[in-house]
């Protein structure tokens, strides 16, 4: 008897796509519901930001910034303001600093609610993606009274940042952070562990810590894979010395080290640690100016430097080259998703066609940054 | 170890092919043979005191008369990190990939190639990552000029700002 | 249904001289076209709404509420924006085959509706293999969705459309494997023998009667889940992966008929599951009135039924998607043995016991008991640790 003839599918996981991680596209080789490779697409996102920073100056390009990962757009703001400062030895007051994170930390819990719900609908289950919108929702809240934006902050400014605290802000974000504990239960006690949630999430997508390095994953990626690296405790910068927190690990317990449930779970106990910092920095926060002062037509030194901040999706490198004019020679954001794509392609083979969602998923990939 | 240490120590195996160290602050580089990128990269990473296991970033440069490719490495088990440059030639600019050695440069390696027009030899996939496949020019170079259309879709689109001044007169 | 039929040609209505099957022909399809037309397609409709609502309050939202009062027309609005859209069809598709598919799965919700047994006297058709009758044509939704996937044309809805009829025939299994305890145990497969079969109080359903019908109960409530395409099931349409599965190239009034018979196919899981299992309309016996009498038994089936149709949005709401692969494995090699077993076991405790044990129905009853108690403990203890604030009010 011979051999039933088989044929490989090629199928479009097309731009439009309701998994909700932007705008990507995956040009995926199936033999039926095992893949045979992954190719992701990108590109669909590219505004040429880095191109528009040579264009604008320095202080223009803050607003860009937000743009850049629209999540996590307080760690890009901080990003870039700290790049211009190390290249200009511009001091940030310590309560600029202590403002920076505050809005830091609230913007990484909106960002990691947003994740650990978008992954929970990936899956199938809808209900922890509405619980998790609506705490963001009250984090946005804040936000918006301290700075005026929900999504795109332009909220930090080079040398410090805009604005101070508003009167009663302080009070209204440790109210929010007594409300915020007992959240996170509830979302454990929902869907975290849930047995079906589990199997879909174990096992899938392990990558390994050699790899992991080797491919240049950061933040929680390559927290789950149990490597011990969090820049804000590692190449301390801005005011995280003075807090005391710890750095949540991936520990295989639900399947292999370095797995999607790994990954999941670092997110959700990141967000406990983000709250235990913030508490720090608002009973600490000393008084005085939260911007210093810096000409309004910035020309820092001839020169370039190198800032790594450990944003939402990770390590966000940013690259500046200045050539003593009032405007960026090169400015090159190096961010977390760009480098977890790079891995997808090769995890891929082998997984089926509903564990690319997870994969994705558990990645934490946002268009934007990769696309810049 | 400091980032001068680093470098020293990489002069010291390499001699000549490490062209210059330059100590500016913040962050002292050196600048390496394009020729030798591979040799010194794999060197980096499979030493025991350095370690560099991991290649943070990857940039390309266009200054008027050179391309510079910028390597930022670092090491998770000593936590150190040093920066290499290489300077290559603005017509045809080209030099061979480090994708054998940290598998991160294939991607970031992709998107040099495509914005500003490096040819990295060896890479598996060499070809467009941010633009569309069909399009012509390298966006990220200072004489880039933007074409007219692109399929027919202009690029150019008059102010209205003007039409509403002429309206006034 | 007999009785009916000679009252008509009784009552002279139709002529002295009427043919008897002219006469029931008639009085077959008017009443067939009540159940269908008034009660089963409304139904499906106004389930969409419910189940909007009922996610909603899950999700810590509102649902519809503008349209009507509480939302309550918001099916009707929905299914006359749908008849409103453009009908397109794919030019690649295969027309005759693309069209024809959404009415073979309505078809496959529509059958089932004969052998409705609403109360001892409402119902369309009592066969006497009912159940049999209603399982089997349930399985008209694989054609359907076979059908819709490889019409379309469309790489992602063969898939789709695959994954649903993989996972429909695998599950008619577990399903029919469940229905044999049942059927050993009252001896016939009409519905309302079934269900005479049964009392009115708790301990007399089948579903405490013994050991192995409870699991089986539970077995055939999740495989009709499966059947029905609902979560943790509802691969063949999941939205984060295959956009609509099978149903991705429709578009409109053909795209809703998809769904109003999954809607409409948890009133008949939940008939399934309550004649059965839990007494069908059984109630106690508290007047001689029949008309009275029926009233209440059709208060009781609905209650039921709905409470099960409740259930199934519930778990839609909480529990995420189970993987193709997991899904076979749980079938085959988890519920097929599980069920063989229990239809065993049936069959021994039947040899034994031929007119039931009533004492095993009590203890099985409190052990059904015990474990609600424990149930809502473990729910008290959650809204308390998280200080969740709670919202009962439906209308809010």
């Amino acid at each position: 008897m011979s051999t039933l003839h088989t044929e490989e599918m090629t199928l479009n996981m097309g731009p439009q796509h309701p998994s909700t991680h932007g705008v990507l596209r995956f040009v995926v080789r199936a033999d039926g519901e095992v893949m045979r490779e992954a190719i992701p697409d990108v590109g669909y996102l590219h505004r040429s930001i880095e191109k528009i920073a040579e264009k604008v100056g320095y202080h223009g390009f803050m607003p860009y910034t937000d743009r850049v990962d629209y999540v996590c757009a307080m760690f890009t703001n901080q990003g870039w303001g700290m790049a211009c400062e190390k290249l200009a030895h511009i001091e940030v007051p310590r309560r600029g600093e202590y403002c920076r994170v505050i809005a830091a930390e609230f913007n990484r819990i909106a960002s990691h609610l947003l994740s650990v719900g978008a992954m929970a609908m990936d899956i199938g289950a809808v209900t922890p993606f509405t619980h998790a919108i609506r705490e963001r929702e009250m984090i946005n809240d804040l936000i918006e009274e301290l700075c005026g934006a929900r999504l795109t902050f332009n909220y930090m400014r080079i040398g410090g940042v805009a604005w101070d605290l508003p009167p009663g802000w302080r009070e209204k974000a440790l109210a929010y952070l007594d409300h915020f504990d007992p959240i996170l239960e509830e979302y454990n006690a929902l869907i975290s562990w849930n047995k079906i949630y589990v199997e879909r999430l174990a096992n899938v997508g392990v990558i390994t810590p050699a790899d992991a390095i080797n491919y240049n994953l950061v933040g929680p990626n390559l927290r789950a894979c149990g490597i011990k690296w969090d820049i804000r405790k590692d190449i301390p910068y801005s005011a995280y010395p003075d807090f005391e927190f710890e750095v949540p690990i991936g520990d295989g317990h639900w399947g292999k080290l370095g797995d999607s449930m790994d990954r999941y779970v670092v997110r959700i106990r990141e967000m406990a640690q983000s709250a235990i910092i913030l508490r720090q920095a608002l009973a600490k926060i000393p008084p005085g100016p939260v911007l210093a002062k810096v000409a309004r037509n910035f020309k820092p030194p001839a020169g370039e430097c190198q800032i790594r901040i450990e944003s939402g999706r990770g390590d966000m490198g940013w690259y500046l080259v200045s050539d003593g004019t009032g405007y960026p020679w090169r400015v090159h954001v190096r961010t977390g998703s760009f480098a977890a794509m790079g891995i997808i392609q090769k995890l891929s083979a082998g997984l089926m066609i509903a564990d690319l969602v997870t994969l994705i998923a558990s990645l934490d990939v946002i268009a934007p940054e990769i696309d810049r | 170890m400091e980032p001068l240490q680093i470098l020293e120590r990489v002069k010291n195996r390499f001699g000549d092919r490490v062209l210059e160290t330059i100590d500016k602050k913040p962050d002292p580089f050196a600048v390496v043979d394009p020729g030798a990128i591979v040799e010194i990269g794999r060197f980096m990473n499979e030493d025991p005191e350095l370690a560099m296991d991991c290649l943070s970033n990857q940039s390309g440069v266009d200054y008027k008369d050179r391309i510079e490719v910028v390597y930022h490495l670092f090491s998770y088990k000593h936590r150190h990190g040093a920066v290499l440059k290489v300077k290559l030639p603005r017509e045809n600019p080209s030099i061979s990939t480090v994708e054998s050695v940290w598998k991160s440069a294939n991607w970031m390696e992709r998107e040099i190639f495509d914005l500003l027009g490096v040819n990295f030899e060896g890479h598996s996939d060499m070809r467009r990552i941010l633009m569309p496949e069909d399009w012509i020019g390298h966006p990220l170079r200072k004489d880039f000029v933007e074409p007219a259309e692109y399929h027919g879709i202009s690029t150019v689109r008059e102010s209205p700002i003007i039409r509403l001044n002429t309206k006034t007169k | 249904m007999e009785t009916l039929i000679h009252n008509v040609i009784a009552s002279g209505a139709f002529g002295h001289n009427a043919s008897p099957t002219l006469v029931a022909a008639i009085v077959i399809f008017v009443m067939s076209a009540v159940v269908f037309l008034g009660v089963a397609f409304p139904f499906a409709g106004i389930v969409s709404w419910a189940e909007r609502r009922v996610w909603a309050r899950i999700q810590s939202r509102v649902g519809p509420n503008r349209v009507g009062p509480q939302g309550f027309l918001q099916w009707l609005a929905d299914g006359v924006k749908n008849v409103c859209k453009e009908d397109i069809i794919p030019d690649e598709a295969d027309a005759p085959l693309f069209k024809l598919a959404p009415y073979l799965v309505i078809l496959a919700f529509i059958l089932p509706w004969a052998v409705m047994p609403f109360s001892s006297s409402l119902i369309l058709a009592d066969m006497n293999v009912g159940i049999l009758y209603m399982t089997s044509v349930t399985a008209l939704t694989v054609v359907g969705v076979l059908m819709a996937g490889w019409a379309s044309n469309d790489k992602w809805s063969l898939i789709g459309g695959i994954r649903s009829a993989a996972q429909i025939v695998s599950y008619e299994i577990p399903a029919g494997l469940s229905i044999f305890p049942v059927v050993m145990m009252t001896g016939t497969l009409s519905m309302q023998g079934i269900i005479r079969g049964q009392g009115w109080a708790p301990q007399h359903w089948f579903l405490f009667a013994n050991p192995f019908t409870f699991v089986a109960a539970n077995i055939l409530y999740i495989s009709a889940l499966a059947e029905g395409n609902r979560t943790p099931f509802d691969l063949p349409e999941a939205e984060s992966e295959l956009v609509a599965g099978f149903a991705t190239e429709y578009s409109g009034m053909r795209y809703l008929f998809f769904f109003m018979a999954e809607w409409g196919n948890l009133f008949i899981i939940g008939a399934i599951i309550t004649t059965l299992f839990l007494g069908g309309w059984q109630f106690p016996h508290v007047s001689n009135n029949v008309v009275v009498m029926n009233i209440l038994q059709l208060i009781s089936f609905n209650v039921k039924v709905l409470f099960l149709v409740f259930f199934s949005m519930w778990i839609r709401a909480t529990l995420p998607r189970v993987r193709i692969d997991q899904l076979m494995t749980v079938c085959w090699k988890y519920f097929v043995p599980i069920a063989f077993v229990n239809m065993i076991g049936t069959a021994v405790w039947v040899a034994i016991w031929p007119d039931g044990n009533a004492a095993m129905g009590y203890i099985m009853f409190a052990a059904g008991i015990a474990l609600t108690v424990v149930f809502v403990q473990r729910v008290i203890y959650y809204l308390k640790r998280s200080r969740m604030e709670v919202y009962f009010n439906p209308t809010i």
